[in-house]
């Protein structure tokens, strides 16, 4: 019979590229693709999804108790933690600003420039800054830490239809990127996407966060709105050629199958490994929908994603 | 895919002769394409045209079924590649494999626990498909042995793992009945498994690691012998591999309609694997990635939990997201005195809010409004579980007759609405509950004296 012949797909678009940190810090660049998530076959993928290792700002008070033991005394401050973080092989730094929350200790500007500039000058990697999640706290400690961080190519977030111009404005003025999240929907993502770089920031300077929801908590709705995303920024659509970014690692470990140890049935197995395995399954799927960047917590899953990724990407 | 019916009208004779009751050849070209005729009715179709007519309406991938005389599962007949373009509709079977030289008390004990192994998510209940068989000693009568104790102590579907024919034939024999998987046929022993799979009526695969096109041939030798339910293993070790063999077997059933790619494929996600957890992600990517039979190296509850779920996850239809009926559901015994919830009738919301009541060991009231199965936070983002939807749920419900109270817990995540609704529902108080089910517990407990 005659050869198989393999239908390839030939895509007239792809993803920008998107290059975090730089000038005289080491920097990540991420997208590039023309095509569908690991199909090298088919098309150029010249960046491979990246590890973000979260860092939070405070000693968290709710996690899981494996996730705390991994850590340990380096949760104590953010520099030390972001050179633990470095040693566990991040590829970048996510700095969740938790303490800065009003129900929580409150803190403001200047704790949070503080924080900022430590993780800066313990590592050498490129940083993305979370704000506590409030929008008029979020304008506050990320515009203080934008100028802060002027020239150094942060990602700030998170940019939200409700809440945009403040920390567009921010980014613009220091240099630095944004990410511009909606709800699981594709329709609001593109528009998000309009609306920030109407403000003039470049779509080289933005990234998508469609909203992440954990294995057996909404992944597959943010799955199939990636896959979406991604062939239509294949064929073409400019607004959604953006590289995409997936909070994975929050996402998996607060749900109970990851923080329980008691009082759950017998047949979700060992506690000891089922929130590390929670987020690796969760990690390694949005991988397979096109994640760009995945902010991930527990060092083994951190480690055991690196290595799927290294070997979806043939290397 | 169908064929339409000036398709079809092109394969017929176009004498319009009138026999098979319609005026025109046309005429019953376009009846036979809503299927409202019989292709038999024509006495003129020459048999290259039947093929061809036959081949055309036929799934473009096999539904293959694996059974005992008890259980079974079926698997392929998908028609797309993303699930968001329609669904995919036959969840991929999950198998353990047993090994003939396994220790005897282990493998049966993993048996009968793996057999009574059920994960309740969402309403659903959830199982493992069976057991694979693998003659890994190379002995006839120990793989035999091993078939009948696995069939003893369990009623679930097998796939036989041998590659020798004479061995295969005696541990069929051994299998009880149904139609368990021949694994499998590969170019030496093509002719003697065919037989095999005639004899027992049995679904065979087919294993071939040298490429796509040794596979297609491979399958070709199959199909000639009269073997029709085929599964494929093309062989394929690790993440880059699985993913780009498999996209590619899928894109050539559906979109070239190759035929001898248009079945099912089997995969062994553990071969190879440096760990457990790899073996769990590479499971994950051919749930996601077209696979249809998973054979997994082990019973590890940890590991099989996840994948049960991400396998109700990937293979939900996106159309029809699980949904509770709106409405009252009592939590325990509940009477005039105790807390009153709402939520949303998303699936997932209702469970894990239920979930965590019971847990709270205080038997309450759940009010359920419709939020066209969405979630708390996505339904009133998208306006379909705001202040209005709340109060009018609370009014048309009847709940105001269960409880003597008049204070209503509304999900933490909108506890902006609390202002709103204490408008729309005058005689009633709001209490901003928990934005996390998992906190309702400590939260009833403090605010909710009885």
């Amino acid at each position: 019979m005659p050869p198989v012949e393999i239908p390839v797909e030939k895509w007239p678009g792809k993803v920008r590229e998107v290059t975090i940190g730089g000038n005289g810090r080491k920097s990540v660049t991420v997208g590039g693709e023309s095509a569908l998530p690991f199909l090298s076959f088919e098309g150029q993928i010249p960046n491979r999804p990246r590890i973000a290792i979260e860092v939070v700002d405070m000693v968290p008070e709710d996690w899981a108790d494996n996730l705390v033991q991994a850590w340990g005394d380096a949760m104590k401050s953010p520099a030390a933690w972001a050179k633990k973080a470095a040693e566990y092989g991040a590829d970048l730094i996510c700095l969740s600003l938790d303490s800065a929350h009003p129900d929580g200790p409150n803190t403001g500007p200047k704790e949070a420039v503080e924080s900022v500039t430590s993780v800066l000058e313990a590592v050498d990697l490129p940083l993305i800054v979370l704000g506590p999640g409030v929008a008029d706290k979020d304008n506050e400690v990320l515009t203080a830490v934008a100028d802060a961080a002027s020239g150094q190519r942060i990602v700030l977030g998170f940019c939200e239809e409700k809440n945009y111009r403040t920390i567009v404005a921010a980014a613009l003025a220091g240099g630095h990127l944004v990410i511009a999240k909606t709800p699981i929907e594709i329709n609001l993502a593109k528009q998000l996407n309009i609306l920030v770089s109407d403000m003039g920031l470049p779509p080289d300077r933005i990234l998508m966060d469609p909203t992440t929801g954990a294995l057996g908590y909404g992944l597959e709705y943010v799955y199939s709105v990636m896959e979406r995303l991604r062939l239509a920024a294949l064929q073409g659509d400019s607004m959604t050629q953006i590289p995409i970014i997936n909070i994975a690692g929050k996402e998996a470990w607060r749900q109970k199958e990851a923080k329980a140890a008691q009082g759950v049935p017998d047949f979700w197995g060992d506690a000891a490994r089922r929130g590390i395995l929670w987020e690796e399954i969760t990690a390694s799927e949005l991988l397979l929908a096109g994640s760009d960047i995945l902010v991930m917590r527990h060092p083994e899953a951190v480690q055991k994603v690196k290595a799927t990724i290294d070997s979806l990407m043939g290397s | 895919m169908a064929l339409s019916g000036l398709d079809i009208y092109k394969l017929l004779p176009k004498t319009n002769c009138k026999e098979c009751g319609f005026p025109t050849c046309l005429a019953f070209a376009m009846k036979l394409a809503q299927k409202g005729a019989e292709l038999s009715a024509c006495p003129y179709v020459t048999e290259e045209s039947k093929a061809a007519l036959d081949a055309a309406s036929r799934p473009p991938i096999r539904l293959v079924t694996i059974g005992s005389d008890g259980k079974k599962f079926s698997v392929g007949n998908e028609v797309v590649m993303f699930r968001h373009e329609k669904t995919f509709y036959n969840p991929p079977g999950l198998m353990i494999r047993i090994k003939d030289n396994d220790d005897a008390d282990a493998a049966k004990a993993t048996v009968q626990r793996a057999t009574n192994y059920v994960v309740e998510r969402v309403g659903q209940t959830l199982t493992l498909s069976g057991f694979a068989v693998e003659n890994a000693s190379g002995d006839a009568t120990k793989f035999a042995q091993c078939v009948e104790m696995v069939r003893a102590n369990s009623d679930m579907p097998l796939a036989l793992m041998s590659t020798d024919p004479a061995a295969m034939d005696a541990a069929l024999a051994k299998a009880g009945g149904g139609s368990p998987l021949i694994y499998a046929a590969n170019r030496d022993n093509v002719d003697k498994m065919a037989e095999l799979a005639l004899k027992y009526k049995a679904p065979l695969a087919a294993c071939e690691p040298s490429g796509l096109d040794g596979l297609a041939e491979l399958v070709e030798q199959i199909t000639k012998k009269g073997v029709q339910d085929i599964v494929l293993d093309p062989c394929a070790r690790g993440f880059a591999q699985s993913l780009a063999t498999l996209t590619q077997l899928r894109r050539l059933a559906l979109k070239k309609l190759f035929r001898p790619f248009g079945y099912p494929i089997i995969t062994f996600p553990g071969d190879g694997a440096a760990s457990p957890e790899e073996e769990a992600m590479l499971a994950g990517l051919q749930i996601s990635k077209y696979a249809g039979i998973i054979v997994l190296n082990s019973f590890d509850p940890t590991v099989i939990y996840p994948l049960l779920t991400l396998r109700q996850n990937i293979y939900t239809d996106p159309q029809k997201p699980i949904q509770m009926q709106p409405g009252i559901y009592k939590i325990g015994e509940p009477s005039e005195k105790s807390p009153l919830y709402i939520s949303t009738n998303f699936s997932l919301t209702y469970f894990s809010v239920a979930g965590e009541i019971e847990g709270s060991g205080i038997p309450s009231w759940l009010l359920i409004a419709d939020s066209e199965g969405l979630s708390v936070l996505t339904a009133w983002a998208a306006g379909k579980f705001d202040a209005e939807k709340i109060a009018k749920t609370v009014k048309t419900s009847g709940i105001a007759e269960k409880v003597g109270h008049r204070k209503l817990i509304i999900p933490g995540h909108v506890a902006v609405l609390s202002g709103e609704l204490e408008e729309e529902l005058p005689d009633w108080t709001v209490m901003v509950g928990t934005k996390e089910a998992v906190d309702i517990p400590g939260y009833i407990k403090r605010v909710w004296v009885s």
